[in-house]
């Protein structure tokens, strides 16, 4: 195969636009690769030296707790909710109304993290107080539950609801797209075998999305584990670690942490936030990894190219 | 200034695969070419590949000479790019530019090329392409109107208006009629017999009856099986193809017996 | 309902049957509809009387939970799961909506108050107490997400550009999607820690700077934009590339005159959304980016307020008295929310105005 003459314009665009993609690897690698140049001294920097006052093993730990807790309740609360919602849009509502819907749910998604942790810690927060004393009483001998209530409804439980409600457009949108992905044939196939619209559903459309709803829940994951404000508004936080949701002593989260303490940090203080950052980041990118190898290889290579 | 093209020991790949082989073939100035064969045998990948098109798909190559004007189009020192300015194409479906209006798209060939021009030229261009494609009286009133908006016919002329306005010496269709009703192709038909008084034209076509009407030589291109690579059968006057074919594939296919 | 989903795929109540068993009907339309009109009745009833939300919510869901009860006395068990269902998916899309409304009806209530020709054209300079407004935060945010846009879009579209128009689908061409899907999922405050180290290395330790703050949205603005890029310039038929070529023109004044123009709504709309969706972004900019009081329109001279940040601040450290700020962080969280759906209803318009007649 004979080498093609190449013009200089065309080589010249064609260099632009490979050093644009090129530029992806960079910033990942450089925000892999600065994170740890700041951070390592944080990581290895003694208990005095730092703000905290411990080493960072320590300081990490309970953040690393308080992150997957929050994120996992948040992921327990939005899934069901979010299948549903995908549901009603790709098979319930009337077809005149699943646009207007998928909209509606779309608003959510552009309202502004800080907005969610506004409303989060001020109205949210204090319409919890009563059902929180109500599940101390009554519910209290879970350790989930065991109290005792805070008296301002800022507790953990509060902040995964506000990343439940804040992962939710993003799951919801994922799990519609597979949901209206499942064969047009077998969906007719099951309803010619006089299957109710649930046994349908039930027997062509969950079987079809399962893997898909899977990858769904993990990329939602991803998003609650790296959210910050909400977290860092409505959480009061303390370094501990605790499976009790509804008390004033919470695990805070890496992202909230850094939001709340950032500013105020010096020296090396400044680096064991960025370890902290750096922790995160692989724990997300595990996440996110996982999810999109789920997802996969395969109808990758459509549309109106070769 | 059309001229005629030679191809010699022609080998078409689509990456390794071997897709037509060995062609030797003759196309002579001022008349029509058609290419006629079953689906697959590789008559739509041998006339991309007269204009370097072919290789704009991933992997696909060509080795052979094809040799128009005395230039082999395939020799190292050439670029494709001026090469598609000399060799022009029609392709099946009309794709007027959606974003360009009728003259736009008349002149889309220079102006994409930022050749300046002065407005008289390039009015000039636009009424002279039109005229020749037989397009002008019907959308002299609307050059500014969007290309797309023109029936599927005149869509098709837009685009051999568009190809002609380069100026080339050959014009290669690809089934250029294989997306219209009747009466639009026997327009084009008429139309194709008219330009061939200054265009060496090449024609693809999977109607018979058409490659009877409008060529003055036929190519009949078959393969032996699926996964074979195409070949060129035999190649003639256009008459003495469909009367008395010196092959048996020929014959059978011109019979309708397979195809 | 998660149980649902690790279920498989028999279904559990028998094999469906033609004949309905004697004595069962389906129920009559209009009852249906008329549960489910009491229903609403209800739900609304709670939102705007003394009843409450959550009261008002539970009747509702007991009301037409008398949907799937008639129907297993009338219809049988089948019939009944699928009404019970639908009830469930109904209660579900309703739970989602329950926190958009309060959540617009707090912002709006608490922040259309604020909101006054002062608000918008003072800073929080020298202004103890009320007043004061948000005007450096506003310029701010203009800033800030305006040099992000200008260092995603170039990078992003090329990009996409790259992969639509250059590449052979191999394996670069999957890695590099790869690695945009995975650097879609940064957490912003990673972006923000890495536009702070990388900063530090050239500016030294504590810097703030309102680039600082743009290359940070930057790094969350560019998978958005090559995302979405991506998608348009997959929907430009090839044969138009093709008509182009064959005209002798080369492959990057093809890209440039033909295949931009064409995808160049659908381009902008994906644009206006990435502007949209990194224009509350908070949590990068409060570490880059900082907090001031005054107007600060050098992106290269320190801090830089903007209006997320504002809101975050003004809330979460009011000062003495703290109503003031309180009030001037909602007025700032109205402001940015109606940014937001300002920047999605444009989106909107132009792949609404601009959508052709798609004619294949």
């Amino acid at each position: 195969m004979s080498k093609t003459i190449q013009r200089p314009g065309d080589t010249i665009f064609r260099g632009l636009a490979q050093s644009a993609a090129f530029v992806i690897l960079v910033t990942l690698a450089a925000v892999a690769l600065f994170l740890t140049a700041k951070g390592i001294p944080g990581i290895t920097a003694d208990a005095d030296q730092v703000k905290h006052g411990t080493t960072f093993a320590t300081f990490v730990i309970p953040l690393v707790f308080g992150t997957l807790w929050a994120a996992l309740l948040a992921l327990v609360f939005a899934t069901p909710i979010a299948i549903g919602v995908a549901l009603f849009i790709s098979h319930y509502a009337p077809r005149r109304l699943s646009g207007p819907i998928g909209y509606v749910i779309d608003l959510l998604a552009a309202v502004p993290s800080v907005v969610f942790g506004a409303w989060g810690m001020m109205t949210l927060a204090p319409a919890m107080q009563g059902p929180y004393a109500w599940l101390e009483e009554n519910l209290g001998f879970i350790p989930l539950f065991a109290g005792p209530a805070s008296s301002t409804g800022r507790t953990m439980l509060t902040a995964a609801l506000v990343l439940a409600i804040m992962i939710l457009p993003i799951m919801t949108a994922l799990c519609r797209e597979i949901f209206l992905q499942t064969p047009r044939l077998n969906e007719e196939a099951a309803l010619a075998l006089g299957a109710t619209r649930w046994e349908m559903v039930r027997m062509s459309v969950f079987p079809h999305a399962k893997s898909g709803i899977i990858s769904a829940a993990m990329l939602s994951l991803g998003r609650a584990l790296g959210e910050t404000m909400a977290v860092a508004m409505v959480l009061s936080a303390s370094g501990i670690i605790t499976f009790n949701v509804i008390s004033s002593t919470n695990p805070s989260t890496i992202a909230a942490n850094i939001a709340l303490s950032f500013n105020e940090a010096s020296g090396l203080t400044v680096n064991a936030l960025i370890a902290t950052g750096l922790v995160l980041f692989v724990i997300t990118f595990a996440v996110n990894f996982a999810a999109r190898l789920l997802i996969g290889s395969p109808k990758r290579a459509k549309g109106a190219k070769k | 200034m059309a001229h005629h093209i030679d191809v010699t020991d022609l080998n078409i790949y689509y990456g390794d695969f071997l897709a037509v082989e060995n062609v030797n073939i003759s196309i002579p100035a001022r008349s029509v070419t058609a290419f006629i064969g079953p689906s697959g045998c590789g008559k739509s990948t041998f006339l991309r590949s007269l204009n370097r098109m072919h290789e704009e798909i991933k992997g696909a190559h060509v080795d052979g000479k094809v040799i128009a004007n005395g230039q082999d189009l395939y020799a190292s020192t050439v670029d494709p790019v001026d090469v598609r300015r000399q060799i022009g194409m029609v392709f099946q479906r009309p794709n007027p530019f959606p974003t360009m209006s009728i003259a736009q798209n008349v002149l889309a060939g220079p102006r994409l090329n930022s050749k300046r021009m002065k407005k008289s030229t390039a009015d000039d261009i636009v009424e002279k392409s039109l005229t020749r494609a037989g397009l002008w009286n019907e959308v002299k009133d609307r050059l500014g109107r969007p290309g797309s908006g023109l029936s599927g016919g005149q869509q098709q002329r837009l685009c051999i208006a568009r190809a002609i306005a380069v100026e080339p010496d050959v014009l290669l269709m690809d089934e250029p009629c294989s997306a219209l009703d009747p009466i639009s192709t026997s327009v084009i038909e008429d139309l194709i017999h008219e330009l061939k008084t200054d265009y060496t034209i090449a024609i693809v076509t999977h109607n018979m009856q058409q490659a009877a009407r409008v060529s003055d030589r036929t190519a009949f291109f078959n393969l032996n099986g699926v996964g074979q690579p195409g070949r060129l059968i035999e190649h003639g006057p256009t008459e003495l193809v469909f009367s008395n074919p010196s092959e048996a594939a020929t014959e059978a296919y011109i019979q309708g017996r397979f195809g | 309902m998660t149980s649902l989903l690790t279920r498989p795929a028999a279904p559990s109540a028998g094999p469906p049957s033609l004949n309905r068993p004697a004595g069962r009907r389906p129920l009559p339309q209009g009852l249906t509809a008329a549960i489910w009109a009491t229903s609403g009745l209800a739900l609304a009833t709670g939102f705007l009387t003394d009843l409450g939300g959550a009261r008002g919510f539970g009747l509702a869901w007991l009301i037409a939970m008398l949907v799937p009860l008639a129907s297993l006395v009338f219809e049988g068990r089948r019939k009944a799961t699928d009404r019970f269902v639908t009830v469930l998916v109904v209660t579900a899309f309703m739970i989602a909506v329950i926190p958009l409304v309060s959540i617009l009806s707090t912002v709006i209530a608490k922040g259309a108050p604020v909101l006054s020709a002062e608000f918008f054209t003072t800073s929080m300079r020298n202004v103890v107490g009320e007043g004061g407004g948000i005007q450096h935060a506003m310029l701010g945010t203009l800033i800030i997400t305006g040099f992000a846009t200008l260092i995603s879009v170039p990078i992003g579209l090329f990009a996409a550009i790259y992969l639509i128009e250059y590449s052979d689908g191999g394996p670069t061409a999957r890695g590099l999607r790869f690695l945009t899907d995975v650097m879609t999922g940064i957490p912003s405050i990673v972006a923000g820690l890495f536009a702070y180290a990388l900063f530090v290395l050239i500016f030294g330790e504590g810097i703030r700077m309102g680039l600082g703050g743009a290359v940070a949205l930057s790094v969350l603005m560019i998978p958005v934009v090559i995302r979405s890029s991506e998608e348009m310039l997959k929907l430009v038929p090839n044969e138009l590339r093709e008509a182009s070529w064959a005209l002798g023109v080369s492959r990057w004044r093809t890209i440039v005159k033909v295949v931009l123009p064409t995808a160049l709504a659908g381009i902008v709309t994906g644009v206006t959304l990435a502007i949209a969706r990194v224009i509350g972004e908070t949590a990068p900019l409060l570490i880059i980016a900082g907090m001031t009081d005054s107007v600060n329109t050098n992106p290269l001279d320190g801090r830089m307020a903007t209006l997320p940040v504002f809101a975050y601040s003004a809330l979460m450290n009011p000062g003495v008295p703290p109503q003031p700020s309180i009030d001037r962080a909602w007025g700032a969280a109205l402001t940015l929310l109606i940014i937001v759906m300002l920047l999605n209803l444009v989106a909107r318009g132009i792949s609404y105005l601009f959508s052709p007649a798609q004619r294949r």
